[in-house]
């Protein structure tokens, strides 16, 4: 049984123009301790699939999915105050700006603490001891004292420490973080990113890493996501993804990195995410793809195979990095 | 901290003259005499009214007659009434007692009832409570105190005969004031029945006095919500699985009241201007009355005395409110 297991899952913004999709048909699998890395431009809906996978989302939101089980139990199936008890507990979230994401108005060992209360039995004491066990945990210094700052007492970089310490508060299962390090000046960014896989291999915890760096993505992951416009265009395991990415879109994407710059100037993938307005009939990407053809414009490609990396292409890359049609599917359209 | 009340209580200093300044000349800019006034239908020979107009000063420029009247002040002396001869400020604190337990109430009422009526608004933002509740603010905003009051009298009073129309408390009942406050010198008393008559008698006029404050509040209050509803630190309580109680109750609330303060400050100085109306149709024996009263007797020195002192009540409110938002928000506690 997988830790996560979400399947088809759909979410739509009732927006004043009419309804958006955010998130199409998106399957999210993953094992307990493994570290799955969802990489994207902004705008492709990695961090509204994981916020509905948590609940997160606003009531303009409507989830959809065939499937979505935490654990073996349907998420779907549960009542907002069972949710709850998960969320916070087995599943929780560390976001992008740390800053922003504590409250001002109360001390980060209140916020802290707050957890505990939620979700254990401790008394007041025993959850002072484990806040301060916390604390030390995720590299704050004198935690004691620190208990009693007020986030804008604190660093960008304390202040996401604080953060990780509310999300493993109560050991999670599951800890999604949602670019933690986008926030933060370079140097803390590594630190961070090692805190995190640190606590997962001390705690056993599966992560899930939003992010759009595919530099941290080669350092930390060991799966690798892609989306684009909503939709998953390619998983695989992350040497096999750097090695030999199927679709156009995650080729392009790596050839953006500049450790793989053969001239002076850095590729680009022209134009932008579709929006809600310049959605196209056909692949999403199509607009902004080198390969695309006829077909490409005209129909939704459905997902390869798991050996192609379930890629959601009519022409995905060959191995000297070039398109080509697949004869199978051509058949079938 | 201290330094900072103690900065603001300098600003006070130009507030204060421009109170004096303006109270003092408003009340002269009107039309009437007080000399006459005080004669009443009886009149009064020439000689007799340039005896009065010399013994009130009224004879120096009005230039000289300000300052004279600054010196008092400063002197910790506003002058005595016109009309019944006693120190504006002893008439000023025998009746304020009642004008600020009426408002403390009305204040209360509005608190109570206007924070949780905006988060109910904000939670539910677009959906029927927040349509009924903003409607409801909207007409309690705009209906007329005097025209609300009189509705709420013939409902209660006349018709269902609840409440009593006039006054702190009946008359069954007596008893030396000892806080100034009727519902406390009630209890204290001991009398049986005398809190509840001081309790009826102050329903309405409560009621009345915290209509507008309410409405604004619950507007107030919605819309600081709303704003901090959308921020990260309200997505990370979600986060943490907290009940939608305590995340719009404590994580929301809490930074929504800044906004909120600062308008229950500043309704402080509305509240004062609206018990002169509440208290005139309540027959209430509070400073609001007494200044129409004074202002129609041409009673300067108690109009000018009055007005002062209210001045300086809603200055010390909002010093108040200052202090406060530093205790609510430390992010933005002074230092």
């Amino acid at each position: 049984m997988s830790l996560l297991d979400i399947r088809n899952l759909t979410v739509e913004f009732a927006t004043a123009a009419g309804p958006f999709r955010a998130v199409e048909g998106v399957d999210v699998t993953l094992e307990k301790g493994e570290v799955l890395a969802i990489v994207g431009e902004s705008g492709s809906g990695k961090s509204v699939s994981m916020l509905a996978i948590m609940g997160l989302l606003p009531w303009t939101a409507t989830v959809t999915a065939d499937r979505m089980a935490f654990e073996g139990r349907d998420l779907r199936e549960l009542s907002p105050a069972q949710r709850r008890k998960i969320i916070g507990k087995d599943m929780a979230m560390i976001f992008q700006e740390p800053m922003s994401s504590l409250n001002p108005c109360f001390t980060v060992g209140f916020q802290i603490k707050e957890a505990l209360r939620q979700h254990t039995d401790l008394d007041r004491k025993a959850r002072h001891a484990r806040a301060v066990e916390l604390f030390e945990q995720v590299g704050i210094p004198a935690p004691e004292r620190r208990l009693k700052a007020y986030p804008h007492q604190m660093s960008g970089g304390m202040n996401q420490r604080v953060m990780i310490a509310m999300a493993i508060a109560c050991n999670p299962k599951l800890l999604i973080a949602d670019e933690p390090t986008t926030a933060l000046d370079v140097t803390i960014q590594a630190q961070i990113l090692d805190l995190l896989l640190d606590l997962r291999r001390r705690n056993g915890m599966a992560l899930a890493l939003i992010t759009h760096d595919m530099g941290v993505v080669a350092e930390t992951a060991e799966r690798v996501s892609v989306h684009y416009a909503g939709q998953k265009v390619e998983e695989q395991p992350v040497e096999g993804l750097f090695a030999r990415p199927f679709h156009p879109y995650t080729g392009a994407l790596l050839a953006a990195l500049p450790e793989r710059a053969t001239s002076r100037r850095l590729p680009t993938i022209p134009g932008v995410v579709p929006g809600q307005f310049d959605r196209p009939a056909g692949c999403l990407f199509a607009p902004r793809c080198r390969h695309a053809s006829d077909i490409c414009r005209a129909r939704r490609p459905e997902p390869l195979g798991p050996e192609m990396g379930r890629a959601r292409c009519h022409t995905p890359l060959t191995a000297d990095g070039n398109g080509v049609m697949q004869p199978q599917r051509m058949v079938t359209t | 901290m201290l330094g900072f009340v103690l900065s603001r209580l300098l600003t006070f200093i130009p507030t204060f003259l421009g109170v004096t300044l303006i109270s003092f000349s408003f009340i002269r800019a009107l039309p009437g005499d007080p000399i006459i006034v005080m004669a009443g239908e009886r009149g009064l020979t020439d000689e007799r009214y340039q005896e009065l107009v010399r013994q009130y000063g009224f004879d120096k420029p009005v230039f000289q007659q300000y300052l004279d009247y600054l010196w008092g002040v400063l002197h910790g002396d506003l002058g005595q009434s016109f009309v019944t001869k006693r120190p504006v400020w002893d008439e000023f604190f025998s009746l304020f007692p009642a004008t600020l337990e009426l408002s403390i109430c009305a204040m209360i009422f509005a608190v109570a009832l206007g924070l949780p009526a905006g988060v109910i608004a904000a939670v539910n933002r677009g959906k029927l409570p927040d349509r009924a509740l903003m409607s409801a603010a909207l007409v309690g905003y705009s209906m007329p105190i005097f025209w609300w009051a009189l509705l709420l009298i013939i409902l209660f009073s006349g018709m269902l005969g609840w409440t009593p129309v006039s006054g702190r408390i009946s008359l069954l009942y007596y008893f030396e004031p000892v806080t100034g406050f009727m519902l406390i010198d009630s209890l204290l008393s001991g009398q049986k029945g005398a809190f509840a008559s001081a309790a009826s008698h102050l329903a309405l006029p409560t009621v009345v006095l915290g209509t507008i404050p309410l409405a604004v509040i619950a507007r107030q209050t919605r819309s600081a919500m709303l704003e901090v509803l959308g921020e990260d630190y309200i997505r990370t309580a979600r986060a943490k699985g907290l009940s939608p109680a305590r995340v719009n109750g404590v994580h929301a609330l809490r930074n929504a009241l800044i906004p909120v303060v600062t308008v229950i400050g500043l309704m402080v100085g509305t509240l004062l201007a609206g018990a002169i109306l509440t208290e005139t149709i309540f027959s209430w024996p509070g400073i609001g009355k007494w200044m129409v009263d004074s202002i129609f007797r041409r009673d300067y020195p108690v109009v000018q005395g009055g007005l002062l002192l209210i001045a300086t009540m809603v200055m010390i409110v909002n010093l108040t409110v200052d202090v406060l938002y530093g205790f609510i928000n430390p992010k933005i506690r002074r230092r």
